[in-house]
């Protein structure tokens, strides 16, 4: 057998292929499902909190900040061993898809938040001052004027955070979430072969290539020149 | 008995920490009246005038516009806001949107008029101030001199009682400034009443019926152009208008 042959064999065997990538794909639907659900829930929560930010309430502020720093601070891995098998201590159990899910959202709406908020901040504030001088509340001055500049702002930072956030799905191997990872893996166990994680591989490029393209294309569209 | 004053201005204070910016200010201004704000950098002009649609709160004092005194509790100031106009010094419109839609914003959200509504009279208000045909345009594609007309339009459109300029031409090169006095000419001669802080003595001179000199968070002295600019009472006045002609 030839080197070449033996490469084929161990990374792009197709006898293991045929067999595993079934159960590739599936894992490969479930990471889509598990990462869009993370980034649609999780940005959501970050620029809610931001929004509640910018009013200004000395104690919310204070929360919202120890809430930001400590899951910015914590290992994603950690607090997903924490909920997925201490939590049934205390009677709160989930599953892992949830707990992965419920992970990454407040991971992710963690640094969503910090984010949005210095987007918010950078805005001048003659923008406000104009806004508010011809009777704009604070809530319509927020919404039609400083963040539709404010976003345009943080679509790089958050498309970075997001992509990086998202690839976390793959812990779910940790707690038995059938994502591609682990599917990945128990292929390769079973089969003795490492075709499965080449699989993997190609399955996470499918996935988060698309998502790469579409930042930059977002970071175009939404750039408009300065005055 | 009814306030014969537009804006009435009584007993102003105002602090940021310990320094006061705003010491005791009486100030008043009638309907179709166009008052000139003016006084060396610092002299708390500015503050006078955000306090008079109390984008700044003022300390202690009261300020009453159209009979309304907006530091009474309980009072709508975003209401109260649509019938006062502001212009800044620089100009702050919203890049994001074009020029129409810098106008319609405000008729759109606080109004409540519809879309097409709303661009009507943003249109209408564009016409007043020379750039109708540049209503598509976006901030970045006007001049300073467009700019500010627009802002212009954009507090004119909610048809206020009175308008604040806060030196509406110090950011504008000295070609464009002629634009912009234009239209507040103009305005001056449709009756709007005006409150201008600003360093164009001569449209000053030509268009003021009242000018009022700040210094040191006070007002040293109100009167005529003509009194102030030729014969001032007080060696402040003269010392800070000879600095500003000599400029």
């Amino acid at each position: 057998m030839s080197n070449w042959d033996r490469f084929v064999f161990s990374f792009f065997n197709a006898d293991v292929i045929e067999q595993y990538l079934p159960s590739i794909i599936d894992g490969f639907f479930l990471t889509c499902v598990l990462a869009l659900q993370v980034v649609v829930a999780g940005i959501a929560l970050g620029l809610i909190l931001a929004l509640i930010r910018s009013l200004k309430i000395a104690a919310v502020d204070l929360l919202i900040v120890l809430y930001a720093d400590l899951l910015r601070a914590l290992p994603p891995l950690v607090l997903i061993i924490l909920f997925y098998f201490a939590l049934p201590s205390v009677g709160i159990s989930m599953s892992g898809f949830t707990v992965v899910w419920l992970t990454l959202t407040l991971v992710l709406g963690a640094f969503a938040e910090e984010i949005f908020r210095a987007g918010i901040v950078s805005i001048d504030k003659g923008q406000w001052q104009a806004a508010r001088s011809t009777g704009l509340t604070h809530i319509q001055t927020l919404i039609s004027v400083v963040l539709p500049q404010a976003i345009r702002i943080t679509v790089p930072p958050l498309t970075n955070r997001t992509i990086a956030i998202t690839k976390n799905t793959a812990l779910g191997s940790v707690v038995g979430v059938g994502e591609i990872l682990n599917q990945a893996t128990t292929a390769q166990s079973f089969s003795g072969n490492a075709t499965p994680l080449m699989l993997g591989a190609i399955a996470y490029l499918l996935l988060f290539v698309p998502v790469v393209v579409f930042g930059r294309w977002i970071e175009t569209r939404f750039a408009w020149k300065r005055q | 008995m009814a306030n014969p004053y537009l804006l009435d201005v009584r007993g102003l204070h105002k602090s940021f920490g310990h320094t006061e910016v705003l010491a005791g200010i009486d100030f008043q201004v009638a309907e179709r009246e166009l008052v000139f704000i003016i006084g060396p950098s610092g002299s708390g002009k500015s503050t006078l005038l955000r306090c008079c649609n109390l984008l700044e709160e003022p300390t202690s004092g009261t300020v009453t516009v159209d009979g309304v005194d907006l530091t009474a509790p309980g009072v709508d100031i975003n209401k109260v806001r649509q019938r006062i106009g502001m212009v800044f010094q620089s100009f702050n419109l919203y890049p994001h949107m074009t020029a129409s839609g810098n106008v319609a914003l405000a008729l759109r959200k606080v109004l409540k008029q519809s879309r097409a509504e709303a661009a009507e009279t943003a249109l209408a208000a564009l016409e007043r101030v020379g750039m109708a045909d540049r209503a598509a345009a976006y901030p970045n594609e006007l001049s300073g001199g467009q700019q500010q007309r627009v802002a212009i339009a954009r507090a004119l459109a909610l048809e206020p009682k009175i308008m604040l300029f806060d030196e509406p031409t110090s950011a504008l090169d000295p070609e464009l400034v002629g634009s912009v006095l234009k239209v507040m000419q103009d305005m001056r001669e449709s009756g709007m009443t005006m409150v201008v802080v600003s360093h164009e003595m001569q449209f000053a001179r030509a268009a003021a019926d009242r000018v009022t000199f700040m210094d040191g968070g006070q007002i040293v002295e109100e009167g005529p152009p003509e009194q102030i600019f030729s014969n001032p009472t007080f060696p402040r006045t003269r010392e800070f208008l000879a600095r500003v002609a000599h400029a």
